[in-house]
């Protein structure tokens, strides 16, 4: 075919690998990202602002910590639990976090069967996954109160630096408040997968949009930022 | 050739996906007030970021007022001039601008340049639009809450914002912050829309490098402020702590009022980091439409191709990389490590390079040009001069041993006005006359327009030129009134006197252009489809203004990229977008 100038003559049908394959795609007309959807790749990019967001909380505590000129409470101490007469360290924190864990395991799970159509199947690990997401912002209320009885206030704490309370719940707190939002996000759509809604292509209510499964897989990806996030604040909060 | 992955003879690539059906507004209210159609978003968005805007003018003539005559008016005290100043600022740079080029005239013109329908989530995007005037309702309700708006300066540093003795301490500030978080979420929810609409709904043939520099200013800037806004949403997310739970983020142990203030322990220059992450990248966030629209008002009106297209893409991209690193060249008086100001002066001018670039590649598209002076090519003409100035001038201030002396002068309200205040302006007015033929089907009044553009232009330049110098002789900015001072010669009270002048004939003579938008919109001249003869996709559309969905039946597609302008040979002197090639040329393709 002659080069015209006015065709696409970067663009071959069979896809190319790699890097050339990338070069290839943003080169192509239509879509800079070929096989994902809108939705798909709007996620992606709100998790990407998203992680400016977490990041700069993240750093902004970080500076707090490292210039305070009080001593920091030392977060295995604070964190600990008497079990049955046992002191130990973080404990709380560490079954909070292997929950929030398995709950992206249960979701990667419940994409899975969305796509295979098992509404059922994914309806059900979508509920356990929310239900593991309650349990977490459960403990994370217990862990609160916890504190707050023990003193612990936004401005002010029994065992040093004032910005510890400040950070710790400003931190959790919107983290919390991500998952929560997560949790209420998965109970709507498991509604919408359990009543087949994307098996008739039934119209949302105010996008008046058909709906596929793929939005089982865009939850997903929100779902597993939340945790990855979580890991962050555990190794730079608890563990640090 | 067996591999021929094209439909046949028109030589361009299969739609790799059905077209999703839009929303159809069955009332009144669903189709003007509450509609999600991006056209109908982008001039909601317009219209309540110029009305906020106008209460930023009047704000900046009773500055002017005060500052050219001070004890004249003694319906401005202290409090209310630094109240001015913040809200003067905060507006004109988040609620006008940011809104205007990436709610407005993104809105308008993304998926009409792209080739697309609509946005890719319009529900969301009402919603944006939503939010965003929730967020302005907020902000202008601080103008009557007790103690009024916030005094603290727009860029509301810590510790003064939010200590008692600076005005809007009780509710100003708590509302000043909730409006920019509002604003944020607001502008995250349209921002998405545009991203993803340009990278993943274009039309068929319309490839990255033949998207029209409008698209790519407004997108670039997209990307660079949902990555820049979250720093602004942490620091107002803290800040607000602060105020309302005595938290010491920001706060240093201080004494307030003559006692030691609850708070212990904070960092004020955090505040800074954070602000400034989020405020460079804010001036190009405004800038990069602006040039991304400009190049495209100077080629359709000189006729002539873009100078360099590739060249004004790649600048694009890496003025906005570039302006994640360069944030620190705002506090180089802040009490930062010292040494740091060295690699911010590098990374800050080094940014000349590729601005440069643009303002030749300008200049080159120019040359030899056939050279139309409508009223946007003057608009964008302007645009060029006062860019160049207030761009010159941030070399002086990018380097540190000079920016210490002149920190906190009026050279620096000189620079910054000319050069993301005016420059962008110029742009935005010229934007209007050339695109409102397109949204209401009718002309703007040329002379009217002409009147417009010199009055805004020499009047510009009378009032900022001048600050230069009274700059340079050490008069502070900010200041309510400057006194008896003995380095201040008389002179400078007359020049002060001088500007206020000119600032209140250019501010009234915006009323001429707000009358001729009103009265052209039902006297104007018919317009046709494509009064400039221009060749991006918004002015093919089969209906003017486009109707709902765009392109009627069929989406357009591209040829060619958006600059085929006096193209030798040809029969006219541009070529839309989506003109096909001459059908020889196909068949020569097709058959080899």
């Amino acid at each position: 075919m002659a080069e015209t100038v006015l065709t696409n003559p970067g663009q071959s049908p069979a896809r190319l690998e790699g890097w050339r394959g990338i070069a290839a795609d943003w080169a192509s007309d239509q879509r800079a990202f070929k096989n994902v959807s809108w939705g798909k790749a709007m996620m992606w990019i709100f998790l990407l602002s998203d992680t400016f967001i977490f990041s700069c909380f993240l750093l902004s505590y970080m500076t707090a910590r490292m210039s305070t000129t009080v001593p920091w409470p030392n977060p295995s101490e604070v964190f600990a639990l008497n079990i049955g007469g046992n002191h130990i360290p973080l404990i709380l924190i560490a079954i909070m976090t292997f929950v929030l864990i398995s709950s992206s395991g249960t979701m990667a799970m419940a994409v899975n069967f969305g796509y295979r159509r098992d509404r059922v199947r994914t309806a059900i690990l979508m509920l356990v996954t929310a239900a593991f997401g309650a349990t977490f912002v459960g403990m994370q209320a217990f862990e609160w109160t916890k504190l707050i009885m023990e003193g612990v206030r936004p401005w002010g704490n029994p065992w040093g630096a004032p910005q510890f309370g400040a950070s710790f719940f400003m931190i959790t707190g919107f983290h919390g408040t991500h998952v929560t939002i997560g949790v209420i996000f998965l109970i709507a759509i498991a509604r919408k997968v359990f009543r087949g809604d994307f098996d008739v292509e039934r119209r949302g209510f105010f996008t008046s949009r058909k709906g596929y499964y793929e939005i089982v897989e865009i939850t997903g990806l929100y779902w597993h930022f939340v945790d990855l996030v979580w890991v962050f604040i555990f190794a730079f909060f608890y563990l640090w | 050739m067996v591999d021929i992955p094209y439909e046949g003879i028109r030589g361009i690539p299969p739609a790799e996906v059905p077209e999703v059906e839009l929303y159809h507004p069955r009332s009144w209210w669903t189709r003007y007030v509450f509609s999600q159609d991006a056209k109908v978003i982008a001039i909601q968005y317009s219209l309540t970021a110029t009305a906020i805007g106008l209460v930023a003018l009047v704000l900046s003539w009773l500055m002017r007022l005060q500052l050219g005559f001070p004890g004249t008016f003694s319906f401005i005290d202290a409090n209310q001039y630094l109240q001015f100043i913040t809200m003067h600022g905060m507006i004109m740079v988040i609620y006008l601008l940011t809104a205007l080029f990436l709610g407005g005239f993104g809105n308008y013109l993304i998926p009409l340049m792209v080739g697309a329908r609509d946005m890719v989530f319009p529900y969301v995007n009402m919603l944006s639009y939503w939010v965003y005037l929730l967020a302005v309702l907020v902000l202008a309700s601080t103008f009557f809450v007790p103690g009024g708006p916030t005094g603290a300066g727009w860029t509301l540093y810590p510790p003064q914002a939010i200590l008692s003795g600076t005005p809007g301490q009780d509710w100003g500030i708590i509302l000043m912050m909730a409006s920019l978080i509002l604003f944020i979420i607001g502008f995250t929810m349209g921002g998405l829309n545009y991203v993803v609409t340009v990278l993943q709904a274009r039309t068929r043939g319309m490839t990255l490098m033949r998207l029209p520099l409008t698209v790519w200013g407004i997108f670039t800037a997209t990307v660079m402020a949902l990555l820049a806004f979250p720093a602004l949403f942490v620091a107002s997310v803290m800040l607000l702590l602060d105020r309302l739970l005595g938290t010491s983020f920001f706060m240093p142990a201080l004494v307030e009022m003559g006692t030691l203030s609850k708070y212990g322990g904070g960092s004020p220059l955090l505040f800074q980091h954070l602000f400034w992450f989020f405020g460079h990248p804010e001036v190009y966030i405004v800038a990069l439409p602006a040039f991304g629209i400009v190049s495209d008002l100077i080629s359709t009106h000189a006729r002539k191709n873009i100078f360099g297209y590739r060249m004004m893409v790649w600048a694009i991209v890496a003025i906005g990389a570039l302006s994640f690193i360069v944030w620190a060249h705002h506090m180089y008086v802040s009490g930062m490590f010292p040494q740091f100001g060295y690699f911010f002066a590098t990374t800050t001018l080094i940014i000349a390079i590729p601005t440069a670039i643009k303002v030749y590649n300008w200049v080159l598209t120019l040359w030899r040009g056939d050279i139309h002076l409508t009223v946007p090519m003057l608009f964008a003409l302007g645009f060029i001069i006062t860019f160049v100035n207030g761009g010159l001038t941030g070399l002086f201030l990018g380097n540190v041993v000079v920016d210490v002396p002149l920190s906190d002068t009026m050279f620096v309200v000189a620079h910054f006005h000319m050069v993301m205040g005016v420059a962008p302006i110029m742009v935005v007015l010229g934007a209007i006359y050339h695109w409102y033929p397109k949204v209401t089907g009718r002309m703007l009044n040329e002379a009217l327009g002409k009147f417009h553009f010199w009055v805004t232009f020499l009047g510009a330049y009378l009032i900022f030129f001048p600050m230069h110098y009274l700059g340079l002789l050490g008069v502070p900015r900010r200041y309510f009134e400057l006194g008896d001072a003995t380095f201040i010669p008389s002179s400078a009270h007359s020049l002060n006197a001088f500007i206020s002048v000119v600032a209140l004939t250019v501010g009234f003579s915006q009323m001429v252009f707000l009358f001729n938008l009103a009265w052209s919109l039902f006297k104007g001249e018919a317009s046709g489809g494509n009064p400039w003869r221009a060749t991006t996709l918004e002015w093919q559309t089969p209906e003017t203004p486009p109707g709902h969905g765009n392109w009627g039946k069929e989406l357009p597609v591209v040829y060619r990229w958006a600059y085929d302008y006096s193209v030798p040979g040809a029969a006219e002197d541009f070529i839309p977008q989506n003109q096909p090639p001459r059908a020889t040329q196909l068949a020569q393709g097709a058959a080899s």
